[in-house]
């Protein structure tokens, strides 16, 4: 500030102090709860740090060619890259239709619209239940099972692992929870655009396809991105569903590993307890979610106007 | 922009089964947790409950073994505190970055919108080893402090404050109040939607939250209910009446905030989405 008068400089450190009042709350717990703990992250994953949190025994990249050899943590990582492909646009398309459907009715809306999101408040580990213990019971008395033998079809042991059924109860668990809170978002950004848009269009004679293809889906475009990116945040995020799901008296059973429940197992599991390789396995997966998130926003931005 | 008779009509069919399946799950909890163990496992699925009355409940929160009622007064604690404080501490923060543009200023948001792109959860193992060598394992301040620095509740709170009119703080500066009794007084009191939003969002996260808890509770003690009710699951000893009657005393409060305070949640979804 070139003003070197008295007051000017008074007010600017008065200015300087509030702004340093009101920020370093926030400032402090973000350096102390992430990035340090991102650093340290990266530091550890250098070291050996079996049963305890500060490093023993440097091993270079050890760590990260061991996960890479790790037949498990591959897996992991590819089976979780495909989940991404597929349930991303799934969701995607699934609270877009919500939010489109919506638009169509008038009588009872906000009781539909109440009905999509209230699973927005029902927890993982709840939903898990529910699922688990009563719609995809492998016994003979769960509600899927029950409708299969009245229509004369076998019952299915839909969580045992000797098929891949597991993965219709996980993402229809993952639907029924998520979708409401993206069809929220879908309808904020379907009230932003403007009504006579739509009046032009339809005296254009342009379809209803043609319509949501030329005004609703490009003007929708930033909340597009938006839900997008979160859903893919989200897909390599999964851990509550999968672990309350499938986790047994015997322990995780070998398949459906996200790579966060790979990164528990061996951080905090009976087994190795390595932070060495779990802090390995976490620089791993911020990577790939970053390349992702990378690449996805460049291709939601193909066509767009700026 | 007429609809067709036809589309309306399948436009409301789809919608009402759409809605079946998704109060349902709602549905077979209530169930569950008023019927018996015979009842739910007879092998013909039955509709209807078959023990309506408070049988279940008094011998879920009677037996201290299930450490329901505990585990209630944890959640409680917890997902109050961190609400309260996720709100605070990012108001202040939102309103900083907005009423100052300075480098530091500029480096401070630059830090939290990257902390948006790292999902907070990838990092539990560096976050857990931090928080354990503090001490904090299986104590109050482990639950909660770690989880209350929220990027995404300040950057809201920023985007907020960005529209709040200039012309009221200034006249209240000129009435001699200084930028502390300005921001509670004359800001935060026009700011309450966001208020709203934020904090019905954050309640709802923590008291749904299970991986970190499960993490830092591991004295029994510490453990909050979706913890409890995890490990219901893969217990032997416990019943489905009791397992669902658990779940039932859990999903209560969270749908209670729901329905009362809807709108301020749809308003923070909204938001949330608005970069």
């Amino acid at each position: 500030m070139a003003d070197g008068s008295r007051s000017g400089t008074t007010l600017a450190r008065s200015n300087r102090r509030w702004f340093w009042t009101f920020v370093t709350p926030f400032l402090a717990g973000l350096v102390v709860f992430v990035y340090v703990p991102l650093l340290w992250s990266l530091y550890l994953s250098f070291f050996d740090a079996r049963n305890t949190v500060t490093p023993t025994s440097f091993v270079g990249l050890g760590n990260y060619t061991y996960l890479l050899q790790d037949r498990l943590f591959v897996d992991s990582m590819v089976t979780f890259i495909a989940f991404a492909l597929f349930i991303v646009p799934l969701t995607f398309a699934c609270s877009l239709a919500l939010a489109l459907l919506l638009q169509r009715i008038t009588v009872l809306r906000a009781f539909f619209r109440s009905a999509f999101f209230l699973p927005t408040a029902v927890s993982y580990v709840i939903a898990s239940m529910v699922w688990r213990m009563s719609f995809f019971h492998g016994a003979r008395f769960g509600l899927t099972n029950t409708v299969l033998s009245s229509l004369g079809l076998d019952t299915i042991n839909w969580l045992g692992g000797e098929n891949s059924w597991y993965w219709l109860v996980l993402v229809s668990l993952r639907l029924w929870l998520q979708v409401g809170f993206y069809m929220i978002l879908f309808i904020a950004g379907l009230n932003q655009i403007d009504p006579q848009l739509y009046e032009a269009a339809a005296l254009d004679g342009a379809s209803a396809w043609r319509r949501f293809r030329h005004v609703t889906f490009p003007l929708l475009r930033p909340t597009s991105v938006a839900v997008a990116m979160l859903l893919l945040f989200n897909a390599f995020q999964a851990f509550d569903e999968f672990y309350n799901t499938l986790n047994t008296v015997g322990g995780y059973p070998p398949y459906a590993r996200p790579p966060l429940v790979y990164l528990y197992l061996i951080s905090f599991g009976s087994g190795a307890q390595d932070l060495g390789i779990g802090s390995a396995g976490t620089m791993i997966l911020t990577l790939v979610i970053l390349v992702f998130a990378f690449f996805q926003n460049r291709l939601l931005s193909i066509g767009a106007d700026k | 922009m007429r609809p067709s008779r036809w589309g309306t009509a399948l436009a409301y069919a789809a919608a009402s089964l759409l809605a079946v399946f998704f109060l349902l799950p709602f549905y077979v909890i209530f169930r569950n947790a008023f019927s018996t163990q015979q009842h739910l496992i007879a092998p013909r699925w039955n509709w209807l409950p078959n023990q309506l009355d408070t049988t279940t409940l008094q011998a879920v929160l009677g037996n201290a073994n299930y450490g329901v009622l505990n585990a209630l007064g944890v959640s409680v604690v917890v997902a109050v505190a961190q609400t309260v404080l996720t709100v605070v501490i990012a108001m202040m923060a939102g309103y900083a970055l907005s009423r100052w543009r300075t480098p530091a200023s500029r480096v401070i948001l630059g830090m939290t919108v990257f902390t948006l792109m790292v999902p907070a959860m990838v990092t539990f193992v560096p976050t857990f080893v931090m928080v354990s060598s503090l001490g904090w394992i299986s104590t109050y301040r482990g639950l909660i402090i770690p989880v209350i620095f929220s990027a995404f509740a300040t950057f809201l709170f920023r985007q907020q404050f960005l529209e709040f009119p200039r012309e009221l703080e200034e006249s209240a500066a000129i009435d001699g109040a200084n930028t502390w009794t300005t921001f509670w007084r004359i800001v935060v009191p026009n700011a309450m939607g966001t208020v709203a939003a934020v904090g019905t969002i954050t309640f709802i996260g923590a008291w749904n939250a299970f991986l970190w808890p499960m993490l830092i509770a591991q004295d029994p003690q510490m453990r909050t209910i979706q913890v409890v009710l995890s490990q219901f699951m893969t217990s032997q000893g416990i019943r489905y009446p009791e397992m669902f009657t658990g779940a039932l005393i859990a999903v209560a409060p969270a749908l209670v905030v729901f329905l009362f305070l809807q709108r301020w949640l749809v308003q923070g979804v909204a938001r949330s989405g608005l970069k």
